[in-house]
């Protein structure tokens, strides 16, 4: 049916509608204080930007580019102690017992004793360790390339990951490009001190182009594999690569 | 039929195209995930002693909820927040700045842009004596379009700086290095946040501003300035 009425001014029936956008968007500002992120799609939709995220982040890796290092006068004594737990529930490991497994995709997987480790190449290297959190610090670590070990012990270096088990149920994972990076170490000493027990003993990972998150502490088994170990952190939520 | 009257000639219309549209409110979206996922993860470790933001004003979930999940007071939720809501900050400034350039807008409506009429224009908003004319902007409003491209801008500098101290090491380094990275990071956030508060605030003043983003046009009768306003 025709009606001959002339339509109705534009923008004068589009303010109901507005002001239903406007309303939208005021919920959705309300909304972020509460419980949108509690929310299955969302969930999901942050799992596959993360994946995306670690692309990203290996493609920007450099294999050979360094972290920065810093004078000597730069590093810190006291150095932040930051885990889930209280310092003096940290694991006490001792040295006559402890004991480094190997396995997965490594030809000699003879345990390493921390006698052993200490006899391997060592350097010292002043790096900053940057939190997720946004707290850094800078710090001197003393202790061997992780690659020498994986050479050493004839690990597959075409395999995709090294994880790590570590004695206070901690558990991390990394790619092999940053496993074979020249900083990456394991760390005996900080601030030339063999670590004491909250700090890690007998070592520590320590990988200045990553997260400190992703510097397992009491490390006690270490192995190679081509399926993502994922790791502690990271099944919380956190992004895996983590890279700096 | 009265919108055959609506012309050039007795009006002041405001257009926006589509692709403004979208890129505008992208961008609005983008930068509430932003600021509330970044408040979020500022509060773990403030910058300023003792100062976090209001729980409620911040992204990042329920934080009883996400300390049995994550063992985190929703940091991980808020950095999940934060590493999604930068590519659709990216990707909807991008187009915005693509557009703006390449059609022309930028230069036709946020230029010339003089320090001589801006403070002119300053004045007379602090005086209630600047008319807004629907479509077309004052040397203030120029200045702080500008002003938030370019936040917005070095918001994607010195984010990139913290997130990447060592890959990209020099940007790290033209920003005074990591800590010094992360105050600008939030300097930039407040100067937006300045932003956001005034613009809103005058869009609620001229609510037309606002049909002209959502539907693409608004218009006005073209005041005879100085009798309006001694009516008014």
């Amino acid at each position: 049916m025709q009606v001959n009425e002339p339509p109705k001014p534009k923008f004068d029936i589009d303010r109901r509608k507005l002001l239903r956008s406007g309303l939208s968007l005021g919920a959705l500002t309300f909304l972020t204080g509460c419980d949108i992120s509690d929310n299955d799609t969302v969930q999901s939709m942050f799992a596959v930007v993360s994946q995306w995220n670690n692309f990203v982040q290996s493609e920007l890796f450099g294999a050979a580019r360094l972290a920065p290092e810093y004078p000597e006068s730069m590093a810190v004594k006291d150095f932040r102690y930051n885990a889930w737990y209280h310092a003096d529930q940290a694991p006490l490991l001792n040295a006559a017992d402890y004991k480094l497994e190997l396995s997965g995709l490594i030809d000699t997987k003879k345990p390493w004793s921390v006698s052993d480790l200490y006899a391997l190449p060592q350097k010292s290297q002043i790096t900053r360790h940057v939190c997720v959190e946004g707290w850094s610090m800078i710090g001197k670590w003393t202790g061997t390339p992780l690659s020498e070990l994986l050479k050493r012990v004839g690990a597959d270096t075409t395999a995709k990951y090294v994880g790590f088990v570590c004695a206070d149920g901690y558990y991390e994972s990394i790619d092999m490009a940053t496993a074979l990076h020249p900083q990456t170490i394991m760390a005996y000493q900080l601030s030339d001190q063999i670590l004491p027990a909250k700090y890690g003993f007998p070592f520590k990972i320590r990988i200045p182009t990553k997260l400190g998150f992703k510097n397992p502490k009491f490390v006690t088994a270490l192995y190679v594999t081509n399926r993502n170990p994922g790791g502690f952190w990271v099944d919380r939520g956190y992004n895996w690569f983590s890279g700096i | 039929m009265k919108s055959a009257k609506i012309s050039a000639a007795t009006h002041d219309i405001q257009e926006h195209p589509l692709l403004v549209r979208i890129a505008h409110w992208s961008q609005a979206l983008a930068i509430i995930i932003m600021v509330g996922s970044g408040w979020r993860i500022y509060n773990s470790v403030p910058i300023i002693d003792n100062f976090r933001f209001p729980q409620w004003a911040t992204l990042g979930g329920d934080p009883p909820i996400s300390k049995i999940a994550h063992m985190d007071p929703g940091v991980a939720n808020a950095l999940n927040w934060h590493f999604s809501g930068m590519w659709l900050l990216l990707a909807s400034y991008l187009l915005f700045m693509a557009h703006g350039l390449i059609s022309g807008h930028f230069r036709r409506d946020l230029l010339p842009l003089h320090p001589r009429g801006l403070i002119r224009d300053f004045i007379d908003a602090l005086t209630f004596r600047l008319s807004h004319r629907l479509g077309e902007y004052n040397h203030v409003q120029r200045a702080a379009y500008w002003g938030v491209l370019f936040a917005v801008l070095m918001m994607f500098a010195s984010g990139l700086a913290i997130w990447k101290p060592v890959q990209l090491s020099w940007l790290t380094w033209l920003f005074g290095g990591y800590p010094t990275a992360r105050v600008v990071h939030f300097i930039f956030m407040s100067a937006i946040c300045l932003f956001i508060i005034v613009h809103v605030t005058l869009v609620a003043l001229v609510p037309k501003t606002l049909v002209a983003m959502v539907l693409g046009r608004a218009a006005d009768p073209i005041h005879t300035t100085e009798t309006q306003h001694a009516g008014e």
